[in-house]
């Protein structure tokens, strides 16, 4: 990469694998878990943090030397809450059933410990540039997360992608349907989410030993 | 010359050495001690001399679930030709009961079951013994005898397969292994299914053979079980007489209806001290706690005919033990070492808890009538705590006993010992 230097692409690639917010951290996993049953949802969904993140750590990173420290949680909250309530607009106003979808949880991701995270640890201490690479890379790695999850569970658990039906039709048995194949209705309820992200963090940590914490 | 030639068991020993640190070792040992002893004896060290390892311990409850196995195979056909034909007028067990039709339909339908259910398990145990490089753990043997037996008999193969790779490698294999799981993984099996394919669990078509195939068509049968018909209408007038319960003679998943056999085999069980009676005893004591309990609430007319709770509240208490999978729940996995409490004073509350919460499930759970498999996973998962609180209550009283022994002490040199000691 020719624009980023190798430490500033470190920080949006970074977290993408080896230091995931959601499989390594295990950061943010209420709403992994809770809106990952649709592809569309999760990918709305990893798009508006992405947003949230990538604004939010600038507008810390700008305010850094300004916000008194005893009172950096407040000012905090209200930067997340003002982007959060602005994604929430866009998305009633433009994609008013998707919005349905995600219910409470786009105005959860106020509470999204990730963002948090990276405005305590390191918008309060880096520069604009710098801070807006960590806050798009750590959203990328938790969309990324979201995206996959989101994947498995709608077409394992709906049989379709993005709402477009890919294994078959299961009413009028066409497809993998007429071969006997049916939904796994598991694959919606919230536990599964937790096991599909349980199995990741496994095939990750199999992957790349050096992930393994010693005990 | 006989002795110059070769037994089996020798090509056997032979054999191994040739596997010895190679990567399908575990596969070849756990042949190699399936069918005879090592040829090997530890050299160092004090080891305890007992008859009943784990594979003799696995093979003891299976052989308490052959009677059951082999009552189910006969009890599929029944159902499917009862609910074909009608069920036959003068019911007597030889001529209806064991016959060669229902044999067969046993052997088409279950014996599938059992195939797949070990074949599909002890692979994925293999493969994990061969990739961790252990040697293949026993835990499955039971394991594959008891899921088919859980399972409703229209339940599809390629959906038990699925179920039993998730429930071996999510329940058991990521904990650490046998004797390492928090869940019972036969009903991490039966709980995967339940919740992935609700339709294929429950309703009225699932109980008996060619049920699902049949449904829509005009030859459509179906064989609903007791709790079923009792949560969809109420009142006891369903054509099952007690006896019918208790031998077994009904609609259920494919192990679970004979109260009689699986009482033989939980007999057999305590006798042999294969399983722990205290679990079974509180768990029994448990359901008719609740039972009683729904029963007062009936005779105290809290509720009304009209309630939807009432056809499960109003079924007489003892009952409950000889409908559904209870007794199969509190005799084969309730008792399972491994996921079950450990202390004495422990087995009672976590048998009397499974018990207890088991007949709430039944009578409150308005999707599915049966609770009994979601009660022994959730005490699976409470039996440490259990445990934990037990043995912290039998440190604390002899703390005190020990406490009240040494009052007495008269020079305060002696206290002071005393209390040296306490507090070490």
């Amino acid at each position: 990469m020719a624009i980023l230097s190798k430490k500033d692409s470190k920080l949006i690639l970074d977290p993408l694998a080896d230091n995931n917010p959601i499989t390594i951290q295990v950061l943010g996993i209420c709403s992994a878990l809770a809106i990952t049953a649709e592809l569309k949802a999760s990918i709305v969904m990893a798009l508006s943090v992405v947003f949230v993140m990538g604004l939010g750590n600038v507008v810390i990173s700008l305010l850094r030397n300004v916000i008194p420290s005893k009172i950096r949680i407040i000012v905090q909250l209200v930067v997340v809450a003002a982007l959060v309530i602005v994604v929430d607009q866009v998305l009633k106003a433009y994609a008013y059933t998707l919005s349905k979808t995600l219910a409470v949880f786009v105005g959860l991701i106020i509470t999204n410990c990730i963002i948090m995270g990276r405005f305590e640890a390191f918008a309060l201490g880096n520069g604009v540039k710098r801070s807006f690479l960590d806050g798009i890379g750590n959203a990328a790695g938790y969309g990324i997360i979201l995206i996959i999850v989101g994947f498995f569970r709608e077409l394992l658990g709906s049989g379709t992608l993005l709402g477009y039906a890919v294994l078959g039709n299961p009413i009028e048995k066409t497809g993998l349907y007429a071969i006997g194949y049916e939904n796994n209705g598991f694959m919606l309820l919230s536990p599964m989410a937790l096991i599909v992200v349980g199995i990741l963090i496994w095939v990750q940590r199999s992957r790349n030993p050096a992930l393994i914490e010693e005990n | 010359m006989r002795d110059k030639r070769l037994t089996f068991k020798k090509r056997l020993h032979i054999l191994k050495h040739h596997f010895r640190d190679k990567k399908m070792a575990p596969a070849f040992n756990a042949f190699h001690t399936f069918l005879f002893t090592p040829d090997e004896t530890t050299h160092s060290g004090g080891h305890i001399r007992a008859a009943d390892d784990l594979k003799r311990t696995m093979n003891t409850v299976i052989m308490a679930l052959i009677p059951v196995l082999i009552f189910s195979m006969f009890n599929a056909g029944y159902q499917h030709y009862s609910a074909v034909n009608g069920f036959p007028e003068n019911f007597s067990v030889w001529n209806d009961f064991i016959t060669w039709d229902n044999f067969w339909i046993g052997i088409i339908k279950v014996l599938p079951l059992v195939v797949v259910s070990y074949g599909v398990g002890l692979l994925v145990e293999f493969i994990f013994a061969v990739i961790k490089g252990h040697e293949v753990e026993e835990g499955y043997l039971v394991t594959g005898m008891l899921v088919p037996l859980i399972v409703p008999i229209d339940t599809p193969l390629w959906m038990l397969a699925v179920a039993v790779v998730f429930g071996v490698v999510i329940g058991k294999e990521v904990f650490g292994g046998t004797g390492m799981n928090i869940l019972n993984p036969a009903l991490t099996i039966r709980a995967f299914l339940f919740f992935a394919y609700p339709t294929w669990m429950s309703g009225d078509k699932v109980w008996v053979y060619e049920g699902m195939e049949r449904a829509g068509t005009p030859d459509a049968i179906s064989g609903e079980t007791i709790l079923g018909y009792l949560a969809q209408n109420g009142g006891d007038q369903f054509s099952y007489t007690v006896s019918d319960m208790f031998f077994g003679f009904i609609p259920g998943s494919v192990g679970e209806t004979s109260a009689f056999l699986i009482l033989l085999g939980g007999l057999f069980l305590i006798f042999s001290k294969i399983a722990s009676w205290r679990i079974m005893v509180s768990a029994v004591a448990g359901a008719l706690a609740m039972g009683l309990i729904f029963n007062g609430v009936v005779d105290a007319g809290w509720i009304t005919e009209t309630s939807k709770f009432y056809g499960l509240m109003s079924f007489d208490f003892w009952k409950h033990l000889i409908v559904g999978g209870l007794a199969f729940g509190i005799v084969y996995m309730a008792t399972d070492p491994v996921t079950g409490s450990q202390t004495n004073r422990g087995k009672w509350i976590y048998g009397f808890l499974i018990g207890f919460i088991s007949v709430m499930i039944r009578v409150f759970n308005p999707a599915y009538p049966e609770g009994v498999f979601l009660a022994i996973l959730l005490m699976n998962v409470f039996a440490p705590t259990i445990d934990h609180y037990v043995v912290r209550g039998n440190v604390r009283r002899r703390l005190k006993r020990f406490k009240n022994a040494v009052i007495l002490p008269k020079d305060t040199e002696e206290k002071e010992a005393a209390l040296k000691v306490e507090t070490l």
